[in-house]
């Protein structure tokens, strides 16, 4: 069995409102995946319904080939590890009593518990309660609590969400090095800026339902959304406006200096050739649709930001 | 069994951690203490009363207070947890929500037991040794009864508490219905229960009574405690019940062992159907 979760069909309603319709999703053993979407688009019911905190309404859902819901879930939770959105530990606790508590749940011995918090950095402040960590040292003990007993299963929902930008460096740090040893990791996110080099395949929900998945070059085929080639030299004005017409290219010759075009991506080659044979070009510069381009583009507001831009 | 106890162990922690613990027992020695000293202050006198007399006062004053500590230890047991995002956490985690429930059920239960037996534990020692009665077989008789039905009386409303925690859906609101329950079990009951008698001038018979007071474990611990005392015959003016049934000691701590029981497993119910 090569897919860690597979979700077929799956939906769920809470009291009559649909919060998932009919979600197909697999992820296979060692993707990192991005779980994007708006507030309430079911980023975590999704995630609890893999959990087994709750259940479908209809579908099947199966997760490292058993269901989360089912008797031998037991056996399946000491596989996963799961970080909630802003969660908030026992104030009254120390660092080092907070984590030990979730690592006897969990049946882990306490070297490892401390091997956690030095990975995480809070080897330092362990003793200390965790009423005065700040919030970026209260997301890295829910890292560490997530990474007891090496999981096979990450789930992540919205870790970087008001960290500062060293903590999220560090953050993804952790993240790829999980990566690397072939670990399956679902990062959820409204956060898009970043998250693109760290990611396998994107998954888009909207209002509950599965509305793009696929890996980032996948997405920018799928909708088409054109590279944006710029160049800069020195030519007569005018000089290639004939020369793209020739070749069937959608250019602009701004001035004598900058050329501007926009190519769907397999002509990106025959683009670049073309301005680089040309010994009065001096600078290209390529720039793909972004995640977050095309994020806003399954969101249905792509065309606002393209007028904007 | 593994996850139970580590949830209690953390859970009576917490209870230590935020003085929770010490300050029940400073509480219950303090009016322990108290109540033996200046229990006689009403006849014009001062100096620890007699035995009788302390018990009796005793137990009217924790059948107020011991409830009231009990639903605010852990009222937001549940909901608070839910609140702070580690519930979801926990059920992420390899172990039932009946472990869960069970486990900080039985942290707050070592609470209220700790602090019940070492703070009025205390209180009767320093009494014994004050009055030269420290090796009185009836000073520990009557305060080993007393504290074993103060223990069973907090874990009557621990238990309520959780049932309490378990039907809100905000800490604020369990708040609210925490009160309400001392309301009703402390207050209310008792007066609805004369209404009623009045009412039908004496029409409850006798023998059905005691049942009916078996419906308050207030009620409950108060008979244990009053029966047998001939001073509880002054002070209540309820002797006329303290027979038959309601001086059946052995029945009436297995009563709250029952209400100690009953709100906690409807709280279960109550808790495995929600978040599905």
């Amino acid at each position: 069995m090569s897919n860690v979760i597979e979700l077929e069909g799956v939906s769920k309603q809470y009291k009559g409102v649909a919060a998932l319709r009919d979600l197909n999703l697999h992820v296979p053993r060692g993707e990192v995946l991005g779980l994007l979407g708006h507030n309430g688009a079911g980023k975590t019911t999704t995630i609890k319904i893999i959990l087994g905190i709750i259940e479908q309404s209809a579908g099947r859902v199966d997760v490292l080939g058993h269901s989360p819901s089912g008797r031998d879930s037991r056996a399946l939770r000491m596989q996963w590890g799961y970080l909630p959105e802003s969660v908030s530990f026992y104030e009254q606790l120390s660092g080092r009593e907070v984590l030990d508590y979730f690592a006897r749940l969990k049946r882990v011995n306490a070297q490892q518990r401390d091997a956690l918090l030095e990975r995480v950095g809070l080897a330092a402040a362990a003793d200390r309660k965790v009423k005065t960590y700040s919030k970026g040292m209260r997301q890295r003990l829910g890292l560490a609590q997530a990474l007891l007993g090496q999981p096979k299963l990450l789930l992540l929902d919205e870790p970087t969400v008001g960290l500062d930008p060293v903590a999220v460096r560090d953050f993804f740090a952790t993240l790829d090095e999980l990566r690397s040893k072939g670990t399956t990791i679902i990062l959820s996110s409204h956060v898009l800026p970043g998250i693109e080099q760290h990611i396998d395949r994107v998954a888009i929900l909207r209002e509950g339902k599965l509305s793009a998945v696929g890996t980032l070059d996948e997405l920018r085929r799928e909708t088409g959304m054109p590279l944006q080639i710029r160049a800069r030299g020195d030519w007569a004005a005018g000089a290639w406006e004939s020369r793209f017409s020739e070749n069937g290219i959608q250019g602009y010759q701004v001035n004598g200096h900058q050329i501007r075009v926009e190519s769907p991506a397999d002509q990106k080659l025959a683009v670049m050739r073309l301005l680089l044979d040309d010994s009065n070009t001096h600078d290209l510069d390529i720039q793909q649709a972004s995640l977050e381009t095309l994020y806003l583009h399954y969101m249905g507001t792509a065309g606002r930001i393209q007028n904007d831009a | 069994m593994h996850e139970i106890l580590t949830v209690a162990r953390k859970e009576f922690r917490d209870g230590l951690r935020n003085r929770w613990v010490l300050a029940i027992t400073v509480l219950f020695a303090l009016f322990a203490l108290g109540l033996a000293y200046f229990g006689a202050a009403v006849s014009g006198q001062v100096g620890f009363t007699s035995l009788d007399t302390t018990i009796v006062s005793l137990a009217s004053l924790a059948i107020f207070v011991i409830p009231l500590i009990a639903l605010l230890l852990a009222y937001d047991s549940l909901v608070g947890e839910a609140e702070m995002g580690t519930l979801m956490l926990l059920l992420s985690y390899p172990l039932s929500r009946f472990q869960l429930l069970t486990g900080k059920f039985m942290g707050h239960a070592m609470v209220m037991a700790f602090s019940s037996v070492l703070g009025f534990g205390l209180a009767a020692l320093t009494i014994g040794v004050l009055t030269g009665e420290a090796d009185s077989l009836a000073l520990w008789k009557a305060f080993g009864l007393f504290i074993l039905s103060a223990v069973l009386l907090g874990w009557v409303f621990v238990s309520l508490a959780y049932l309490v925690s378990a039907l809100s859906s905000e800490k604020s609101r369990a708040a609210g219905l925490a009160l309400i329950v001392w309301f009703m079990f402390v207050l209310v009951f008792d007066l609805a229960l004369l209404g009623v008698l009045v009412a039908t001038e004496g029409g409850v018979n006798e023998t059905f009574f005691p049942y009916l007071l078996m419906l308050n474990p207030a009620d409950v611990f108060r008979m244990i405690n009053l029966a047998g005392f001939e001073a509880a015959e002054v002070y209540t003016g309820m002797a006329a019940f303290t027979s038959g049934q309601l001086s059946n000691i052995p029945l009436l701590i297995v009563v709250l062992l029952l209400w100690s029981v009953a709100p906690l497993a409807l709280a279960s119910w109550v808790f495995n159907r929600r978040l599905s």
